[in-house]
Parts: C-alpha cells; structure tokens; sequence
C-alpha cells in the first residue's frame, strides 16, 4: 500500500530498514510526519497531500510497522534512543542541511517530545506540532509533583489520568496482547474505529495492522515504565512547539499540559473540540494550523496583529460566518471571532457596515475578513454566497445565523405581509444559512458549529410580540431538531437567547396598527427602554463563543432571560399570566 | 476680526489670541510629555510629567488637574465612579494606547485638551483617530446650523453607532460632549475639589445658575437641559470614541458667536493642532 504519488525509498540504520515516502517539492521547508501506535505511515493519507502543496512532506513508517523491518529481538529494540537514531537517519537522507519540522500524533508526538528535547538533535529540529502524545519525561514529572504534593484537584486528575491510561497496564502483560491484536482484535480495529471514534473507512487502517499492534507493544514496554518513574531533568525544548489537544481524547487528559510552559519556551496552544484521531477526522484543520506554524517558524509570516482574545487556543485559523454581522449581536460576534484569530465573513444587507465590520475585523486579530451583502430571506442570494463562499474562502467551520428584525403589534394588527416579511427574514434566513452551510460543513466530514440567534421571546409568550415570538420559537426547535440530527457527525448546534440586549433592533423595529408617527414614538421609547437596561451585545457576543467552546444546546444570555427560561420548565402559567400585560410602550 | 462672543461680555480677537495660545502651549505640552514615554511609566508619573512641564511655563491655575488613561483605560473600560478617572499606577507597555489630558489656565485663559497616542504602532486608535475627523466636521457643521445641542448630541451619537463605537464620553460627568470654558479670575493661589481649580467652577457655576434662568446649559449633554441651540461663548469639546478596549478623543475650543455670518457664527479656535495636521497629512 502506498500513498498516492509518493516517492519511495528504503533507509537502513541500526540494523532495521525504515520504509520513507516523500511527497511535495524537496526544495520546500521539509515537514516529517511521525505516526503513533497501532497505526503506520498510512495514518497521514488525508494529512500528507494537502501539507505537499506547500511543503517537502515526508514520512516514515517507524521500525516494526508497515514495511519497515524490526529490531532483532524486539525486546529493547524500541527504546527512545534507538528511536531517535532512526529519526536522525531519515532527516539526514531527506534534509540533509536544512532542520526539519516534526509532526507528531500519539506515538510519534511521543517519541517526537525526545527528539525535540535531547541534545544531539539540536538545530535538526525547526519546529515540532505535538498532538495526542506528551513527552514521557513531562508526564512523569506531573505524576511526581501529584504523588509528593497531593490536593483533592491534584489527586482526581491523577486518578482520572489513570483510569484513562488502562491500555498501558495491559499492553505490559505478556503475550496476551499480540495473541489478542493478531486474532479477534485486529480484524475488529477497524469498526471500533468507525463505531467508537467516528474515524471514516477507506485505506486506513492498513493489513498491516495485526503485525503493527502486535510489535508496537514494545513501545510501551521498552520505555514507559523507566521513563515515569526517572524522568530526564533536562528535557526542554529547543524548538517552538505547537501543541494540538483535541478535547474529546478519551486516552490522554488536557490537564496532563498545564504547565507546558516550563518546558518548553516557545509554546502555542490550539485545542479541537475532536476525539483521538484527528489525522483522520480533522485532516483540514490539522493542515491549516501545520501549514501556519511552520510558515511562522519560517519566517514567512507578514508581521499581522496577533489574535489575544480568550478562545485563540480553539478558534484560531477557523472560517467564521456570521450574518447581520454591520450591527449590534452580529457585529459584536464577528469582533469576538475576529479576536480570538478566526477568519471572518461579515454577512450584512448593508453593504458598507459589512464591510466596515470586516475592516475593524482585520484590525483586531482576524488574520483575513471578508464583507459579503446579502439579504439572508433570499434563497437565490443566499444560495450564490454559499457557493462563492465555497469557493474562494473554504468551509465554513462555525456558522452564526444572527440577522433578524423586530414586530411588535397584536396579532389582528399583524397584516399577512408582516408575517411573512418576519418569517423571511428571522426563520427563512436560518433554514438558509443553516441548509447551505451546514451541507457544506456535513458534506466536509470534519465537524464544526451552528448557532442560531433565538430569543428569550421563544420561550416566553407575550401579547405584544406574537409574530416575532413565533418565529423565535421555530429558530428555537429548528436548532434542537438539527442538533439532533448533525450530532453523529460532529457539528453542534446552539440556539442563543440574548433576552433584552442595547441594539439597534429596536430602533429598526416594525409596530404593526399604528401610523408613522406613533411608530417612531414607540421605536424610540423601546430603543430607550433597552438603553437603560444597558446590557452590551459584547456579552451575548462572549456568550456565544463560550457556547460554541461548550457544545452548549440552549442558551439564554441575560438575567431576564434565564430566569424566564426557568420558569417557562417550572413555573409556565406564571409565564403566561405575565405575558397578558401591556408592554411599557 | 473682532467678534461679540456674548452680548455682554464681547469677547475681542485679542482675547482669543490669548485662548488660542494656552491650547497651543497645552498641545505642545502633550507632545512633549508623551514623546517622552517610554515602557513602565505609570499614569501618575505621565500626569506629574505634564504638571512640571506646565509649571515651568508659567501655568498657576487649572481648570482640572492632567490625566492621563493607559491601556483600556482609554476606553474607560469599568469606568463606574468619577474617581477612576483620577491617574492610577497602570504602567505603560509596548502598543499600549494613551490619552493626556489637561486643562491649564494661563493669564486667566483656559484650555482644554485631549491628546490621544499610543507606546509604538497601534492600528486599532489610529484608526479610530481617523475617524474622529468625521465628528469634528459634523459638530462644526451643525452647530453652525443651530440645531439644538441635544439634537446634534445625538447625531454624533449615530455616527459613532454607524462607525461601530461605543460613546465613551457618556462616562464623564452628566454624560457631557463639551463644556462651557471662560477667563478664570487670577488669585495667587487657587485651590482644587477634586482635581478642579475651584476659579474654573466657580465660573462654572456662575454660568449654571446664569443659563438655569435664560434656558441654557453650560454643559452639552444628551439631557433635556441640553435642548437649546448653541449658546455664544467657548466651548471645549470633547467627542470620545471607545472600541474594544481602545479609546481616542480630541479635546478642542470651538467658538460660538451671534454673527448672522454662518462663517463666523462657530469656528474652531485654532486649525493647527495635531490631531489636525495628522488628518491633512494623511490625505
């Protein structure tokens, strides 16, 4: 099994013969992939080609995996430094004068933690992107200041770190498991895969993989145990580290890089709201997070803003669309975004707020920001601007369906047009954004996220608002039904429920039965109303995000709106006697 | 060019001279004090730095002591209570945005300025800085038009809204825009409430109490006591811009006279100042 266009060739060091694909341009920067355990060079496939646009890709199956040979005997034939020597062997066959960047998942991030932290490599190494792997030297570290210092916190990490480390206990009893890996196990890997992690068939895992499992055992055996218990004292980095966590990992824990820091100088963080195996399931995220770094490191990078909002670590990079985005939520959103390093796309029907929106966007940290106009109740327009969006910025990896108007009036003043005009616009502009976007982020296969603006006023009935509340209400079971339906796949959904927030949807607000005059009257009394009340869009902007973090499903934002929303489950004739009085208009 | 400024107290080109050259010396100051900023100087320190610099010119009596704001203080981020807008021992860091702000009087005229900098490139307040020119050319305008304060209050308002900011000159006392300024009495020795010269309240007060029975106000609010056409007099005015953490301003005299001239019926005490040239050599 080979990868597709890869240039093969054997590299003979230490009495093994280390199979070596090289894909991409050799006068690019060279980026070594490593592979973890139990999987072979195969675990890059969707990774590899799309790194070789840009880059000299190179990867290896480690000894004892794939079509590389293994150490005879296996027993301390794959201990940390034997491991280096190989490393050493290929970076010197593929870059023999320029240093390399690593990329590491699992086993390779492991072994890829003593590359980058022993003596001889130095200056070998240009940077290295850790995922899924800590350093064994860390880790035993951290277990000893736990042991020596223990506090309630301390101890629960310890022993949650423990229950999820079982594999390690039982990979260190004899024999049993080879027999279990080249019997029933290894025929059933790759549907636990399927089942378990959401990892999509096709070349991966490869035949190998019994063989693989089965040797690869040693890598635990020949080092965990003498590394935990005398960890190296000087085990720091002399290289930048990116460090990929992805959040849902059910083998290593985020706490286990907490204080990173001390190890290593140069350290960005980036997490990933995935399970274990990212090479497979987030391959363009991987790529563009890779791809960014290694250009940084290289010195490529035109000196931008740096993103310093509070979510960097998750959103950076990321494609953001928001729409209504040239005021109040939608605005205060796309800057949340813009802040946290996201790229946006500020989607308004005015043009020149979009845009200014995209500008200030670009100020504040958004390496990129696009202004699009848009009406989002025109299935035509909207349809183009998935398509353009597409084409020449990428998938979407979090949607904001915020655009919306305001109606008040009771329902015999509520005409059929104003309906439909709020129908369009508030639930139509949703069913939109979410059936163009979310397809595009489906059809992708690699997660992302929705979030629909609702109201407080879809759970909370009023006499003044039945329109606006109506179509609150839909936004509200859409984003519940569609939660349901995209969770196999690894798209979110939230609906948002600011409550009464200072925009200027009030101001821009239709009062249904009354003539023009009145109607300015009451936009102004509401803009005023929500004036006092002073509660910033900013806020439901860090809401949003923080939901977004969370995987949250229903989020009412104000005090006002929480405490309705509690009533609405507990207490929902209370609700219904409040929503018989006259507004203060 | 001889202007009555109020029907009683005509207020001669050569009394403007004297306006106009303790805005100067206040400016030059700014510049001084802040090219002379360096990392780690604290908001105290910048504002003692203005002091001295002041008091070595000549300057005895303040309508208000100098601040100085670092960072999100600019935007008055938090700003709950009129005490936080005293100097604190925020340091200055690299990028870090800053506002100078003095109101010195010298031979019993006052000035009142804003100067907003930043400790290297920061591409957020120069913009913002950028679009502070919009709100000098809509007050001038307006007024000159004699709407009333409140009207062209709120119509600042918008275009900070439009150009996505927030108003953070709602902050200051009564949420003012601008404030009446006038001659300040010379006494050898002048106290200060809180930071301000009580000459300068005194006058203050005086005009409060004045405009209370004719229907005007000395300070231009978003307030009901605001909702009168421009009042003749000089006026320092102080449009506030806040974004993300990220605040500028200006703070400048414009003139407001009775002529039936609209030229001459509000001006700008002076067209050379830095915040100005920035925006000529920017075009």
């Amino acid at each position: 099994m080979t990868l597709q266009g890869a240039r093969e060739r054997v590299v003979r060091t230490g009495g093994v013969e280390l199979c070596v694909a090289e894909l991409g341009d050799p006068g690019q920067p060279t980026v070594i992939l490593v592979h973890g355990y139990p999987d072979s060079k195969e675990v890059w496939s969707e990774v590899a080609p799309r790194l070789a646009d840009r880059f000299h890709v190179v990867l290896y199956d480690v000894r004892g995996h794939g079509r590389s040979t293994p150490p005879q005997p296996l027993r301390g034939g794959f201990t940390l430094e034997k491991l280096t020597d190989d490393f050493l062997a290929v970076a010197d066959a593929v870059s023999p004068d320029r240093p390399v960047h690593l990329v590491g998942h699992d086993w390779g991030s492991v072994q890829s933690w003593e590359f980058a932290t022993v003596k001889r490599t130095e200056g070998r190494i240009a940077s290295f992107t850790s995922m899924s792997g800590p350093s064994l030297d860390h880790f035993g570290h951290w277990i000893n200041q736990r042991v020596k210092r223990p506090t309630p916190r301390r101890v629960g990490q310890l022993l949650g770190q423990g229950a999820k480390s079982w594999y390690v206990y039982l990979l260190h009893a004899p024999v049993l498991p080879e027999l279990a890996w080249r019997g029933p196990l290894g025929k059933r890997w790759p549907r636990i895969l399927e089942r378990v992690e959401q990892v999509p068939g096709g070349d991966y895992p490869t035949p190998s993989l019994p063989t693989d499992a089965a040797r690869g055992a040693w890598l635990y055996r020949d080092n965990v145990r003498p590394r935990l218990t005398r960890p190296r004292q000087d085990a720091y980095a002399h290289a930048p580290v990116q460090l990929i966590t992805p959040l849902g990992d059910a083998f290593l824990s985020e706490k286990l890089y907490d204080d990173l820091e001390l190890w290593v100088p140069q350290l960005t963080r980036r997490t990933l709201s995935a399970k274990h195996w990212i090479p497979r399931t987030r391959p363009d995220q991987l790529v563009s997070w890779i791809t960014e770094f290694v250009t940084s490191v290289e010195g490529g990078r035109p000196a931008g803003v740096t993103a310093t909002g509070k979510y960097a670590d998750r959103f950076g990079g990321q494609l953001v669309l928001v729409t209504g985005a040239g005021s109040g939520i939608g605005r205060a959103t796309a800057y949340a975004f813009a802040e946290a390093g996201a790229r946006v796309v500020a989607v308004d029907r005015d043009a020149e707020s979009a845009g200014r929106t995209a500008e200030m966007s670009r100020l504040i940290g958004a390496p990129e920001a696009w202004a699009e106009t848009v009406d989002v109740s025109d299935e035509q327009a909207m349809e183009k601007l998935a398509a353009r969006v597409a084409a020449e910025y990428g998938v979407v990896d979090v949607l904001v369906n915020n655009a919306g108007i305001g109606l008040s009036g009771s329902f015999f003043d509520t005409t059929p047009e104003d309906w439909k005009k709020v129908l369009d616009v508030n639930l139509w502009g949703v069913i939109h954004g979410c059936r163009l976007f979310g397809k595009q982020m489906a059809e992708r296969g690699q997660g992302g996220h929705i979030v629909n603006t609702a109201s407080a006023a879809a759970f909370q009935p009023s006499k003044a608002l039945p329109a606006y509340s109506t179509s609150k209400a839909a936004v509200l079971m859409l984003s519940e039904c569609l939660r349901a339906e995209l969770a196999g796949q690894g798209i979110g959904v939230t609906a948002i429920c600011p409550g009464l927030v200072n925009t200027n949807i009030t101001s821009t607000a239709h009062f249904a039965g009354v003539d023009a005059e009145e109607e300015k009257r009451r936009q102004k009394r509401s803009a005023r109303l929500y004036g006092l009340r002073n509660y910033p869009p900013e806020k439901v902007a860090d809401a949003i995000l923080r939901a977004v973090v969370r995987g949250e499903a229903v989020v009412p934002v104000t005090p006002e709106a929480r405490g309705a929303y509690l009533m609405s489950r507990f207490t929902p004739r209370a609700l219904r006697r409040i929503a018989r009085l006259e507004p203060p208009l | 060019m001889t202007t009555a400024v109020s029907d009683e107290r005509p207020v001669a080109s050569a009394e403007l001279q004297g306006f106009r050259r303790v805005q100067r010396l206040a400016y030059e100051c700014a510049e001084a004090v802040a090219a002379r900023l360096e990392p780690g100087i604290t908001e105290r320190e910048a504002a003692r730095m203005q002091r001295e610099w002041l008091r070595e010119r000549g300057v005895r009596d303040w309508f208000h002591l100098p601040f100085a704001w670092f960072g999100d203080r600019t935007a008055f981020v938090n700003f709950r209570i009129p005490l936080q807008f005293f100097p604190t021992n925020r340091r200055l860091e690299p990028g870090m945005p800053f506002i100078l702000d003095m109101a010195p009087v010298y031979d019993g005229c006052t000035a009142d300025i804003g100067y907003s900098g930043s400790l290297g490139i920061n591409p957020v307040q120069d913009k913002l800085m950028a679009d502070l020119e919009a709100h000098r050319e809509l007050i001038l305008r307006e007024v000159r038009e004699r709407r009333p304060l409140r009207e062209i209050y709120e119509d600042v308002d918008r275009l900070m809204v439009r150009q996505g900011y927030a108003n953070r000159h709602r902050a200051y006392p009564f949420g003012v825009i601008a404030h009446k300024v006038d001659r300040v009495a010379e006494r050898r020795w002048s106290a200060h409430v809180f930071g301000f010269g009580t000459q300068s309240l005194k006058g203050l007060a005086s005009d409060a109490l004045h405009g209370h029975r004719e229907g005007w106000s000395p300070l231009w609010s978003p307030y009901r006591f605001s909702d009168h056409p421009p009042q003749p007099g000089l006026w320092a005015v102080e449009p506030h811009l806040g974004f993300r953490g990220t605040g500028a301003k200006f703070e400048e005299i414009l003139v407001v006279t009775d002529s039936a001239d609209p030229e001459q019926s509000a001006f700008w005490l002076d067209d050379d100042l830095p915040h100005v040239r920035r925006w000529a050599e920017e075009k």
